[in-house]
C-alpha cells in the first residue's frame, strides 16, 4: 500500500514538471498579507487562467521592506524574481538601478504590447513617471490618507454627524465640543505621521518638502520643509494639541496605536490610508464617516490635491528575453477595467485607470458604499502642481525615521517645531548627499 | 592546576577530530565578520551595481553623529537594566522552586514554557498590553493615578522594553539557577544551620558565592543577548522610539542596513558592535571571573 503509494508519487513528480514545462513561470514577489495576500493569489489564479502560455507564481516575501531586501539580495546572488511589489518610498532607490530594473513603457515597446499611459489616472501615475514623462513601474496598489469620523461620537457631542470639520480650525473647534461634552476623551489620532502630516499635509497646501520639484528633477535636490511656514504652525498646533488632550500620538512610522484608539471611540476621529477602510469598517462597532482631509483655510492654493502611498510593481533584469513578454501580458490584464474595478472595490485601492473608476460607477459601487469615492475626488480636486506630484527622494526610508523622531522630540516638548522642522532638513540633507555620492 | 595528556595513536587524529569546529567557526563565524569588516569600508548602492572603497569614512560619520554616541548610553542602561531584571527574578524563581519538593517538576515546566514563545508573538502580547488605549497594564496604573504613555515618555518606553527583554531571558536563566542550586552539597547548608545562620544569612554566605560560576556564565550571556538578539522586541513594541529613547545600537544596525539600504553604515555600527562585545567580554573574563569561586 504504501509502496504503491510512494511509487505513485513519484510517477506524478516526474509527469507534473513536464506538463507545466510548456508554460513560462513568472515568479512575483508581493508584500500584501492577511486578505489582501488572498487577493493576490487570486488575481494571480485568474490570469493564469485566462491564458495558457505563462504562469504568474506570487510569492509573500514579508513586508514591503523586507520583501524589497530579499530581492535586493537574490538580485546580487542572480537569483531575483522578474516582477517585485516595492513601496512608493522605494522608488527612488529602484530608479537609480540602472541595469537591474526594466523601465515599463520600455518593457510594453520591446514587446509591442498595446499601451497607453493617457489612460491611467495621472496624480497615481504621476508619482512614477521619469521626468520625460516615461512610466517607470506599474501603479499596483495606491491608496491615498483621508480621514475617518466616529458619527455617533459627533452626534452625542451634538455636532451633526453628516459634517466632519473641512479645516483644521474645525477640527479643533469639533475636537473640543466633543471633549467637553464627554462623548469622547480625545479629537483626533494619526497613523503614518510622516505620509499624513508632512508629506500630504505640504502637497495639500501646495508647498515644497525638497527642491528640485521635490526630487523629481534630480538626485541633487535638497529638503526646504523647515522654511514651509503653514508647517511649522502645524506643527506647533499639534504639539499644543497633544498636550490638551485633542490629539494623541499613536507612535511615529506607520503609527501602529491609531487603529484601537479611534476603534475604541477614546478619539473621534483618525486620519488614515483610504486602503483601510476595510480594517475600519471590520474593527469600528459604529457608524462611520468618511472625509478629505482637512487644511488652513488662509494658505492660498489650500486644500490643493493629495498624493499616493502604496507600492508599485517592478520589473527585474536578467531572465531570458521570451520571459518578459509575459510580463508584459501580466501588466496588461492587471490594466484592464474589470481586472482594475474588481481590485479596488476588494481592497480601497484606488483605480488606476480613468476606466476602472468609470466602470465602478456604472456597477454602482459608490451608491452602494458612500465614502469609498472620497480618496479618488481628494486625488482629483486639482491637476498636480511640481509640489503635489509626489516625492522622489533616495534613502527616503531612513529619512521617514529620522521625521519621526523629531516629530517626537517635538510633541515630548523638548524642542521646537522650528527645531524638528530645522534637524529633519539638516540630517536629512546628509542622507540625501549620501545618496547622490552612491550614484557616482 | 593539572592537566591530562591524552596519547593519539595517529597524529592527524587530533586534527580530523578537531576539523568540524574549526570549520563551523571559520564558515559561520570568521567569514561573515570580515565580510562585515570589508563591507564597513564601502560606500555601495544597495543593489551593489556601484562601490567605493572609502576607508573608514563609515566610522567617522557615525563617530561625529551625536545620536549614534546616545545610542551607546541608551544601549547600556539597556543592557544593565535588562541583564539584572532578568537574572534577579529568575534566581528569586529558582530559589523558591528549589525549597518545593513534590510541586517542583510543575513549576519547572510550567517556568520554562515562555522560552518557547515566538519572539514576534510576544512582542505583540507586549504591545496589546501595554497599549495606551486598550492595554491592560496602562488601564491598572490608572487606578493608582500614573499616566503611562510609552509613546511619548521615554522612561516608560524603556521600562517597557526592558521588562520585554528581560521575560524572553527569565525561563533560560532560571533553569541554570536552579540546576546550580541543586549542585550545592545539601550538608553544607546543615552546617551553617547548626551554627545557627539564618535563611538570609546562608544565602548570602553559602548559597551565592557557589553559585558564582553559573552567576558570571549567565552574566555574559545576558549582557550578549541583551546587546546582540533583542531588535525583535523593540521592533514589535517601540520601534526605538519615542524620539530614540529605545534606539540601541543593534536595532539601528537592523534599521539603517535592513529597512534603509544603507550598508556601508550598518556594516560599520555591526563592526563597533562586535568590537564592543569583545571587550565587554574580556572585561568580564579578565576582573570578574578571578573573584568567582569554582
Amino acid at each position: 500500500m504504501f509502496k504503491q503509494s510512494l511509487m505513485a508519487a513519484t510517477a506524478m513528480a516526474l509527469v507534473a514538471p513536464a506538463a507545466a514545462s510548456a508554460q513560462t513561470e513568472i515568479q512575483w514577489w508581493h508584500a500584501m498579507s492577511g486578505r489582501l495576500g488572498e487577493l493576490v493569489e487570486q488575481t494571480a489564479a485568474t490570469f493564469n487562467e485566462s491564458q495558457s502560455d505563462y504562469v504568474v507564481v506570487p510569492s509573500y516575501r514579508g513586508t514591503y521592506s523586507e520583501a524589497m531586501n530579499a530581492a535586493i539580495a537574490a538580485f546580487r546572488a542572480g537569483e531575483q524574481p522578474h516582477v517585485l511589489q516595492v513601496f512608493e518610498v522605494g522608488t527612488g532607490t529602484m530608479m537609480a538601478a540602472e541595469g537591474a530594473i526594466i523601465p515599463i513603457y520600455q518593457l510594453m515597446a520591446e514587446h509591442d504590447v498595446e499601451f497607453d499611459p493617457d489612460a491611467y489616472i495621472p496624480t497615481v501615475v504621476g508619482y512614477y513617471t521619469d521626468p520625460d514623462g516615461n512610466m517607470l513601474s506599474f501603479p499596483f496598489n495606491s491608496s491615498t490618507p483621508i480621514l475617518y469620523y466616529n458619527k455617533d461620537v459627533f452626534e452625542a457631542a451634538g455636532l451633526d454627524p453628516e459634517t466632519a470639520p473641512a479645516t483644521w480650525a474645525e477640527v479643533e473647534e469639533f475636537s473640543q465640543q466633543i471633549i467637553d461634552s464627554g462623548a469622547a476623551t480625545c479629537g483626533f489620532t494619526t497613523r503614518w505621521p510622516s505620509w499624513i502630516q508632512l508629506e500630504n499635509f505640504l502637497a495639500l497646501h501646495n508647498l515644497p518638502l525638497g527642491t528640485e520639484q521635490n526630487g523629481f528633477a534630480g538626485f541633487d535636490a535638497e529638503l526646504v520643509l523647515n522654511q514651509q511656514e503653514p508647517l511649522i504652525r502645524h506643527w506647533e498646533n499639534l504639539a499644543r494639541w497633544q498636550s490638551e488632550g485633542i490629539f494623541k500620538w499613536a507612535g511615529g512610522n506607520d503609527g501602529p496605536d491609531a487603529g484601537p484608539t479611534f476603534y475604541s471611540a477614546e478619539c473621534a476621529m483618525m486620519m488614515e490610508s483610504s486602503a483601510g477602510r476595510a480594517g475600519v469598517m471590520a474593527n469600528a462597532p459604529f457608524n462611520v464617516g468618511y472625509a478629505m482631509l482637512p487644511y488652513y483655510a488662509d494658505v492660498e492654493g489650500a486644500p490643493q490635491n493629495s498624493i499616493i502611498g502604496g507600492a508599485t510593481l517592478w520589473t527585474l533584469s536578467g531572465h531570458d528575453e521570451g520571459d518578459y513578454e509575459g510580463v508584459a501580458r501580466f501588466f496588461e490584464f492587471l490594466s484592464t477595467p474589470e481586472q482594475q474595478a474588481w481590485w479596488h472595490q476588494n481592497t480601497g485601492y484606488l483605480p488606476i485607470t480613468q476606466a476602472a473608476y468609470e466602470l465602478s460607477q456604472e456597477q454602482g459601487y459608490y451608491e452602494a458604499n458612500p465614502g469609498a469615492d472620497v480618496s479618488i475626488m481628494q486625488m482629483n480636486l486639482n491637476p498636480p502642481t511640481e509640489n503635489s506630484r509626489g516625492l522622489r527622494f533616495g534613502n527616503y526610508l531612513q529619512i521617514r525615521d529620522i521625521i519621526s523622531e523629531e516629530m517626537e522630540a517635538m510633541l515630548i516638548g523638548s524642542i521646537s517645531a522650528q527645531d524638528a522642522a530645522d534637524n529633519i532638513v539638516e540630517r536629512g540633507n546628509m542622507l540625501l548627499r549620501d545618496f547622490e555620492s552612491s550614484l557616482q | 592546576m593539572q592537566t591530562k595528556r591524552m596519547t593519539f595513536s595517529s597524529r592527524w587524529l587530533p586534527y580530523a577530530l578537531l576539523a568540524p569546529q574549526v570549520l563551523i567557526t571559520l564558515v559561520f563565524f570568521v567569514w561573515p565578520a570580515s565580510q562585515a569588516l570589508w563591507q564597513s569600508m564601502l560606500r555601495e548602492d544597495p543593489f551593489g551595481l556601484r562601490s567605493t572603497f572609502v576607508w573608514f569614512r563609515n566610522f567617522e560619520r557615525l563617530f561625529a553623529d551625536p545620536h549614534y554616541l546616545a545610542a551607546m548610553k541608551t544601549t547600556a542602561i539597556f543592557a544593565v537594566g535588562t541583564t539584572f531584571l532578568a537574572m534577579g527574578v529568575s534566581l528569586l524563581f529558582a530559589v523558591m522552586v528549589n525549597r518545593m519538593l513534590r510541586s517542583r517538576e510543575w513549576y519547572t515546566t510550567l517556568l520554562v514554557w515562555p522560552y518557547a514563545v515566538a519572539p514576534a508573538i510576544a512582542g505583540v502580547l507586549w504591545w496589546f498590553m501595554f497599549n495606551t488605549s486598550v492595554g491592560i497594564v496602562p488601564y491598572m496604573l490608572q487606578g493608582f493615578g500614573y499616566d503611562w504613555n510609552h509613546r511619548l515618555d521615554g522612561t516608560d518606553a524603556m521600562i517597557l522594553v526592558v521588562i520585554a527583554a528581560a521575560w524572553k531571558q527569565i525561563s533560560y536563566n532560571f533553569l541554570f539557577f536552579l540546576a546550580g542550586l541543586q549542585s550545592i552539597p545539601q550538608s553544607l547548608i546543615e552546617a551553617a544551620s547548626i551554627d545557627g545562620a539564618g535563611r538570609m544569612k546562608r544565602f548570602w554566605t553559602i548559597v551565592f558565592p557557589l553559585l558564582s560560576p553559573t552567576t558570571f556564565f549567565l552574566m555574559v550571556v545576558n549582557v550578549v543577548y541583551a546587546m546582540f538578539d533583542t531588535f525583535g522586541v523593540i521592533h514589535a513594541t517601540t520601534e526605538g522610539g519615542p524620539a530614540r529613547a529605545t534606539n540601541i545600537l543593534v536595532y539601528k544596525v537592523f534599521r539603517d542596513g535592513f529597512v534603509g539600504g544603507n550598508l556601508g553604515s550598518s556594516a560599520a555600527q555591526s563592526v563597533i558592535l562586535m568590537a564592543i562585545v569583545i571587550v565587554l567580554t574580556v572585561i568580564q573574563f579578565r576582573w570578574i571571573e578571578r573573584r568567582v569561586n569554582y
